[in-house]
């Protein structure tokens, strides 16, 4: 048994150690590119959301290095997520592949059976060695988890951001080589400690919210890059989602104590009063909460005709309206120019600069 | 007498009798937005964010129109589902904040939050909570709702018997002035109507055509394009999901590896999957919006297992061009004239 799996950001680290414990062969499907896009985009149905046309391309690319099982998630919507894995099938077998499909869902979310789905992939391994494998796993998720906190940081205050993100890609090759505990940490600290020694400008950065739906969130490929845009403008992002937060609380049912979604979700009313499905609660409950917490600038981000999304984004405007917070909405399909993003969030973060600086200026006279 | 405004968009083409019986029962007047015109759609446009889809876009539009007509109350459910353990879609489930954040001078919404899977009780409860607004006791709700049930059941009978839905909401209303609904004659068979199609005069109908699609587009004569209409004019039997056998098409939709969690994707893939297997369908439309979610993958599995009846995805918006969809039902037509003459 060969397995594949769809990539989500640097998620493939944690996954493929998961696998790798579970002692199954492991194809990591190639870095997303523009060709995995076509590919995609070419057998997709016209109008699905971009992380289903990218999941196509991961999996052809995979299943022509020789994959032939595909692991995935599920869910009972109403989010189209869930029916992801059906419609991937039908195009996939279609195309002619010959693989196995499994997708890792519990009706209820239960824990218990999410776990029996992940024994049934290792039938040949036994309960301790499947615990260690999921531990160790988890410990790389939150590794990454960290060395992306670190970049976020320090890729806008520092002078040599190439460098800095030198520092990152080798942070990332460290902890998917370690095999233990002590060489994770030792990787982080590392990196850490690369990051604090680097030159930095100076100038305090604009903080920037990015909230909205987690695999464009997650997904570098599938976001025009984003996050590293709004680095290299001197902004500081504060994702609304890591990967750690979203494991548990959508996978474990949010029994570990890592932060969870759970409060800014209470600061979503009196703007959306109820669950709408994937990430829309979520979206307004962190704006409202990076608002509060003297964010300058909020930016939601999703895929194209994403349906929570859109519910979100027609309740922004009050949100901003409400709690003084500029925000802007983008969009992304395969047909995201990359200067067309990069041009938009220089004029956002324009704005939101000279925002900042008219209310620093006008403190004490009368608005 | 208080008034109590229903927007004449999404789910009012699926559950108007139930609403305005219920209503009424309350003792309230039930005030309907008129029937979609390019002024709503307009004023919808310009309301709703761009990447919304044309029904909710269209919605908004209704709701404007209500507020100018001065009404108490509107009527906008929060629907999450209306079938145990299935969704219809996420702006459903929104549409109430989605409203107040974004329609100025709006009345106080009737939101209540419609949600099955969650138990009668829990419906039961949030409908006391409507009738407290009219001072109306438990059993005055009650007997409202008994009684609109009632009516679903002679909509739904009108329906089955080959009516659209915009055209049986119109003949159940008419049948409430007069007593009686004009006769028309019981679905036949499996459940493919039977007498009463209207096709253009003298024109026997000589192809028949199942249109597939969210009642909310496919009965509202401007989302549409008036597609049954047309379909009417150029000598089609149009056959629709809600003049087919409600477990018919629950059995065909079950024959999927996995459950369909949308209300509506299940009864759009059943009655694809049963339009495929009947011999007298000669072609399907599916009428898709724009940007529908569900149906850009709901779409996708029909289009595939649909494999040996012609079939046509029509995706419409707000700039579509009456001229473009006229053209193409023209072309789709005359192809299954020209393979039934083959065959």
């Amino acid at each position: 048994m060969r397995v594949t799996f769809p990539h989500m950001g640097n998620a493939w680290i944690a996954i493929k150690c998961l696998f790798e414990g579970l002692k199954l062969e492991v194809v990591v499907p190639p870095p997303c590119t523009r060709k995995t896009m076509e590919l995609g985009v070419r057998y997709s149905p016209e109008f699905a959301c971009l992380p289903l046309k990218i999941n196509i391309g991961n999996y052809i690319e995979a299943l022509e290095m020789g994959a032939d099982t595909i692991v995935t998630a599920g869910g009972w919507g109403p989010c189209r997520f869930g029916y992801y894995a059906q419609v991937q099938r039908d195009i996939l077998k279609d195309l002619g592949y010959q693989f196995d499909l499994v997708v890792l869902e519990a009706p209820d979310s239960r824990l218990t059976e999410l776990l029996g789905q992940v024994k049934s992939l290792g039938d040949r391994v036994s309960y301790f060695e499947i615990t260690r494998a999921v531990r160790l796993a988890w410990n790389k998720l939150k590794a990454v988890d960290e060395v992306e906190e670190g970049l976020r940081y320090f890729l806008p205050r520092v002078t040599d951001r190439h460098r800095a993100e030198n520092i990152f890609r080798q942070g990332l090759e460290d902890i998917d080589a370690a095999s233990n505990r002590k060489e994770i940490e030792a990787a982080v600290n590392t990196a850490r400690s690369e990051f604090n020694r680097l030159a930095t400008c100076g100038e305090a950065p604009v903080r920037i919210g990015l909230v909205g739906e987690v695999y464009t969130l997650l997904e570098p490929s599938s976001n025009c890059e984003i996050e590293r845009k709004l680095g290299y403008l001197g902004a500081e992002v504060r994702r609304s989602v890591s990967l750690p937060q979203w494991v548990n609380d959508h996978l474990l049912g949010g029994i570990l104590r890592v932060a969870s979604c759970k409060d800014a979700i209470g600061c979503a009313a009196p703007y959306l009063n109820d669950w709408v499905g994937g990430h829309g609660q979520e979206t307004v409950g962190y704006s409202v909460k990076l608002a509060r917490a003297g964010y300058d600038g909020i930016i939601q981000i999703g895929p194209l005709t994403c349906m929570p999304e859109i519910v979100a984004q027609s309740i922004l405007g009050k949100v901003s309206e409400v709690e003084g917070v500029p925000v802007m909405t983008m969009y992304f399909d395969e047909q995201s120019g990359e200067a067309g993003v990069l041009t938009r969030l220089e004029a956002f973060l324009d704005m939101v600069r000279r925002r900042k600086r008219v209310a620093a200026a006008g403190a004490h006279r009368p608005s | 007498m208080k008034t109590v405004g229903i927007p004449r968009g999404l789910f009012y083409y699926y559950y108007y009798p139930l609403w305005k019986t219920f209503f009424a029962g309350l003792g309230a007047r039930v005030v309907v937005s008129p029937v979609t015109n390019r002024r709503i759609v307009d004023d919808g446009i310009l309301t709703a964010v761009d990447e919304a889809c044309l029904p909710v876009k269209v919605y908004y539009g209704h709701v404007k129109e209500l507020c100018r007509q001065g009404v108490d109350f509107i009527f906008a459910p929060r629907l999450v589902s209306v079938e145990q353990r299935c969704y219809i879609c996420p702006k459903f489930m929104g549409i109430p904040d989605m409203l107040r954040a974004q329609v100025p001078g709006l009345p106080p919404l009737i939101d209540i939050k419609i949600d099955v899977t969650r138990g009668e009780r829990d419906l039961k409860r949030n409908m006391y909570q409507v009738g407290a607004l009219f001072g109306c006791t438990r059993k005055a709700v009650d007997d409202a709702y008994r009684a609109g049930a009632e009516e679903m059941k002679r909509f739904h009978s009108i329906a089955r018997s080959g009516h659209p839905l915009n055209d049986a909401i119109e003949l159940w209303e008419k049948g409430n002035r007069h007593t009686g609904y004009p006769a028309c004659s019981p679905a036949t068979g499996t459940g493919v109507a039977g007498g009463s199609q209207e096709t253009a005069a003298g024109c026997s109908a000589s192809l028949t055509v199942g249109v597939l699609g969210h009642g909310y587009s496919v009965y509202d004569p401007v989302i549409s394009m008036d597609l049954v209409k047309r379909l009417r004019e150029m000598g089609c039997k149009v056959v629709t999901p809600e003049m087919l056998d409600p477990q018919e098409v629950e059995n065909q939709a079950s024959t999927l590896p996995k459950r369909m969690f949308w209300s509506l994707g299940k009864k759009m893939i059943g009655s694809g999957l049963w339009m495929e297997q009947e011999a007298s369908i000669d072609g399907v439309i599916y009428l898709a919006c724009f940007g529908c979610g569900p149906d850009s993958l709901v779409g996708e599995i029909v289009e595939r297992r649909v494999s040996h009846t012609p079939f046509m995805l029509l995706t419409v918006d707000e700039h579509t061009g009456e001229a473009g969809i006229v053209t193409r039902l023209e072309a789709f037509c005359d192809m299954i004239t020209r393979r039934r003459r083959l065959a």
